[in-house]
């Protein structure tokens, strides 16, 4: 057996090309060349694990994803932000062709038309699902990308305040903070049954529908941030937006969303994409990259990237964000997803969490001992008031292996936030009201 | 019999490429989808709705050809050569994205309780420790969700940290003219004013310039190691010194970390803060433009600062996630690109320690030898050994500029270097072939820089149509951002 801990799969360089090639630089070892490092800092030792063969490694990390709970084997209640919707089987094997997996930022737009067409399709979609005038090509996360609007709506407002709803997800309403505060903006909450703007406002930020998956007047709150100078700024679900009167219809100025109900795996956390979608007077000002038509010498239509002086790489402390690297892959997730599903589909779809998720409340209501403690209109989350606290509730419920909702017992006594989307089956929704109601007694 | 045409019918390029929209057809779909199982329920009031929701009416077919096709319009490292400096375009492993798309993982919700994730939080817990190994530094958190946000954190780190021991008035961010953009624009967002600091004729950082910065109110220095000229800096460590003693914080830029690897530890040199870009040094796909992951790791000093929530093991062996005691707070929704970190975790470990070595001398004696090839052809503004890039000049000929040549390799079918960056060397060239490329494509590469180098000299007017042979020719850039044309619009608009 040889024992030759130098050899990689990705490495072609062998000991015959490294003689040659260290022959041409001029030097005889490879470690030669990391001269200029000081030597008592050179080879400091590197305690990592032995290489580990692919056969066993897939064996291992398949051990370890064994080792959680998930919605793949079981029936999961679960959204607060991250839906688990489906996704037909043709979106994952186009999005991982490597000519769209192994580009990198279309620098190069001559051989970069796949990236960029691409980018000005998600720009078309959700901008046409947001009833939104302009898209950029996406941002890291929903809430990034509702913290990047506050950071604009300042930009444009010139004022340095920013009003938050308590009902927006409060980790946006966290994220909101980290990128304001160090730029001396100060974030604060009102309610939405009596908000309430302070002087010098940019905007006001609303959830629609809210964090407890109820929807509110936002006609009204809109129409309140105009009155104060302000913008009007909303957080967004994709997929209400197939069903629901989109931001636009109301006048919102800027309106973001999570990306991630398009279909994409909730993977722990992300990647997902961030939507962000303004009125067209404010393109000078959006952050991030954005992709554009134009035409070749020849007079053929092609994409670039665009209004790139609003960018760091070239306005450095100036520019309107920091962003570099950000989700184009799954933006084009989201885009492949959004062209099967089409205008029916996506109806369809909504329409679907809708009914099942109504279905779901009205016979968790009729269970002895909860409650349903809001009573405005709601999508495909709704609070129900649980006779145990819900960290108990939720451990029960995983014991008759079911996902649980979310705990929101700060808010409201032994709430917890459930989610019901497409994916759960009646027979799903059955078992989890049997659940609960052994569980309640 | 009517006669045949010479040429068969080919579906003309233009509309290959028409849009989505312009493909619609009233009643067509591209998926099915179930009736409704459950009893029917009351739709909310009509006023609450929308009629006019736009979007593609396409079938499964149409969509695959269509995107298919767009596919093929690109380079990619996995058609491609594809020598973009600053970016470590290696290798992606497939085996990464098998990993990655595993249903326990993918379908891990991360609102779940901690019980029903140990799965995750063990592969994010034993990525953490990787790459504090890997960087020197003892403690890090994986939240932030790409580099420029990597950056962001830490330098947000940083402040708290100064802020937290009554330095609230430092507000100095010293940044090298060689650096990235993303150093100064995350710097303005963190609250800092940015001085520019010049780097000396040989390359490095100079170090009378900080000095004469070094005063009270100094927050610190934003520093690349290697530096985006390719080079060890051999000033940097000095200056870690002084802007220490100057009671200031060191940040470190790790988007060249691929040529460090086992080689050097940045915490070692006296980096405060460190960011790393999992898509470049440790082969996470860059998705056209994302998803990356920009972790970062820190000294003892600056960990209770640190965004959250960080994993932690328990005394049980269990595992859990905490925000810091004085977290600066969240980056985004969850805890990070938990599909990113778990590629990466897949990556280190089926290289181990030794194969982290494997990368780094190869990346480095692969740029040394690009260096030493084609230094006949270029001006060589810094005469050293580089780490794993090589920024030359294009300036020994008229008409190859660094764009020409970059538009005329395009014809060859390699990807150009990074252009006009940085900024300090004119007409730059910056070429990372990293250590996934072998010796075969390393020669082609430089024998058709040759070849370009001679179009250029017998007519100097050549170069300027390059590229010839691409998809679509330069496209007018101007006529784009004068007239914004973001999105399609139906023609009546």
């Amino acid at each position: 057996m040889s024992d030759s801990p130098l050899t990689s799969p990705f490495i072609p360089n062998t000991d015959d090309d490294r003689a040659v090639m260290l022959a041409e630089v001029g030097t005889s070892a490879v470690e030669d060349l990391f001269g200029d490092i000081p030597e008592q800092y050179r080879h400091p030792g590197l305690a990592l694990p032995a290489p580990i063969p692919e056969m066993e490694l897939r064996a291992e990390m398949t051990a370890l994803a064994q080792r959680n709970f998930h919605a793949g084997e079981h029936p999961s209640f679960l959204g607060a932000g991250v839906y688990h919707h489906f996704c037909p089987a043709v979106v994952a094997p186009l999005v991982t062709r490597g000519e769209f997996l192994t580009s990198y930022t279309p620098y190069q737009p001559e051989v970069s038309q796949g990236t960029l067409q691409g980018t000005f399709e998600f720009q078309t979609l959700t901008a046409q699902l947001f009833g939104m005038e302009v898209s950029n090509a996406g941002m890291y996360d929903g809430a990034s990308s509702l913290a990047e609007g506050a950071l604009m709506a300042c930009r444009v407002t010139k004022h340095s305040r920013v009003a938050v709803l308590d009902t927006v997800n409060p980790r946006y309403v966290e994220t909101i903070r980290f990128y304001a505060q160090p730029q001396g903006i100060e974030v604060y909450q009102t309610s939405p049954t009596s908000p309430e703007l302070q002087p010098d406002t940019a905007c006001l930020i609303s959830q629609y529908p809210n964090f407890f998956g109820a929807f509110e007047d936002s006609q009204a709150l809109v129409d309140l941030a105009h009155e104060h100078g302000a913008l009007a700024v909303m957080s967004c679900d994709p997929t209400a937006l197939a069903m629901y009167k989109p931001p636009g219809a109301f006048g919102a100025d800027i309106a973001t969303g999570e990306g991630q109900a398009l279909g994409i795996p909730p993977s722990f956390g992300g990647p997902y994409v961030g939507i962000f979608t303004c009125r067209q007077e404010y393109v000078r000002q959006l952050p991030g990259r954005i992709a554009g038509r134009t035409v070749d010498t020849e007079g053929r239509t092609g994409y670039v990237l665009t209004l790139q002086p609003r960018e760091q790489h070239i306005r450095r402390e100036h520019a309107t964000s920091n962003i570099c690297t950000s989700t184009a892959l799954i933006g084009l997730w989201a885009t492949i997803y959004l062209s099967l599903m089409g205008k029916q589909g996506l109806r369809h779809v909504a329409e679907l969490c809708h009914q099942k998720a109504h279905y779901a409340a009205s016979r968790i209501a009729e269970l002895p001992g909860y409650s349903l403690p809001n009573d405005d209109p709601f999508f495909q989350e709704f609070v129900v008031a649980c006779p145990k606290s819900p960290a108990e509730v939720s451990a029960a419920l995983q014991q008759r292996g079911i996902v649980g909702g979310l705990d929101v017992s700060d808010r409201y006594p032994n709430g917890m936030l459930l989610c019901v989307t497409e994916v759960n089956t009646r027979d799903q929704i059955d078992r989890l009201v049997d659940a609960l109601a052994e569980i309640g007694r | 019999m009517t006669s045949m045409p010479d040429t068969p019918f080919r579906e003309e390029a233009h509309d290959r490429r028409r849009l989505l929209m312009e493909r619609s057809r009233p009643g067509r779909t591209g998926v099915t989808l179930p009736a409704s199982d459950v009893p029917p329920q009351l739709m909310p009031e009509q006023a609450m709705l929308r009629d006019d929701l736009q979007l593609p009416e396409v079938t499964e077919g149409e969509v695959v050809r269509y995107f298919t096709h767009l596919s093929q319009l690109n380079f990619s490292i996995d058609t491609n050569f594809y020598p973009l400096g600053s970016c470590t375009m290696k290798y992606n492993p497939k085996l990464n994205e098998a990993v990655a798309a595993t249903p326990g993982f993918a379908l891990a919700h991360p609102a779940q309780p901690e019980a029903q994730v140990q799965g995750c939080l063990e592969a994010i817990f034993t990525l953490q420790t990787y790459l504090q190994e890997v960087s020197g530094l003892p403690s890090a958190s994986l939240a932030p969700l790409a580099g420029a946000q990597g950056e962001l954190a830490g330098i947000l780190t940083l402040r708290a940290a100064l802020d937290a021991r009554g330095d609230g008035h430092r507000r100095k961010m010293l940044i090298p003219d060689t650096a990235h953009g993303t150093n100064p624009a995350s710097a303005a967002m963190a609250g800092f004013q940015v001085i520019s600091i010049p780097s000396t004729s040989g390359g490095d950082i100079d170090l009378d310039a900080v000095r004469a910065e070094a005063g009270d109110d100094l927050a610190g220095v934003m520093f690349t190691q290697p530096t985006t000229l390719g080079l060890f800096d051999r000033n940097a460590i000095e200056m870690c010194r002084v802007v220490h003693e100057a009671g200031g914080l060191v940040y470190g830029d790790g988007a060249n970390m691929n040529a460090l690897l086992g080689r050097a530890k940045l915490g070692h040199f006296g980096f405060d803060v460190v960011h790393m870009n999992l898509h470049k040094t440790f082969s996470t796909p860059h998705g056209g433009g994302g998803p990356g992951a920009g972790p970062i790791c820190v000294t003892e000093v600056l960990a209770p600062f640190l965004p959250g929530p960080i994993v932690v093991r328990r005394d049980d062996g269990s595992y859990g996630s905490e925000m810091p005691a004085q977290s600066i707070g969240r980056c985004g929704a969850s805890q990070g690109n938990f599909g990113v970190l778990i590629r990466a975790l897949t990556y280190i470990s089926l290289l181990g320690g030794e194969g982290m070595l494997n990368i780094s001398g190869n990346a480095v004696l692969n740029a040394n030898y690009l260096l030493a090839k084609l230094r006949s052809l270029f001006e060589l503004p810094y005469d050293r050994s580089v780490m794993h890039e090589v920024v030359f000049a294009a300036r020994k000929r008229a008409g190859a500029t660094a764009l020409n040549v970059s538009k005329r390799l395009l014809d060859h079918g390699f990807h150009a270097p990074t252009m006009y960056f940085p900024l300090v060397v004119p007409e730059a060239l910056m070429i990372e072939p990293t250590e996934t490329e072998s010796k075969e494509t390393l020669d082609a590469f430089i024998e058709t820089l040759e070849r370009i180098d001679a179009e250029a000299a017998a007519d100097e007017e050549f170069l300027r149509g390059a590229p010839y042979e691409t998809p679509i020719s330069r496209l007018d850039e101007a006529r784009a951002a004068r007239r914004p044309e973001l999105r399609w619009r139906p023609a009546e608009e």
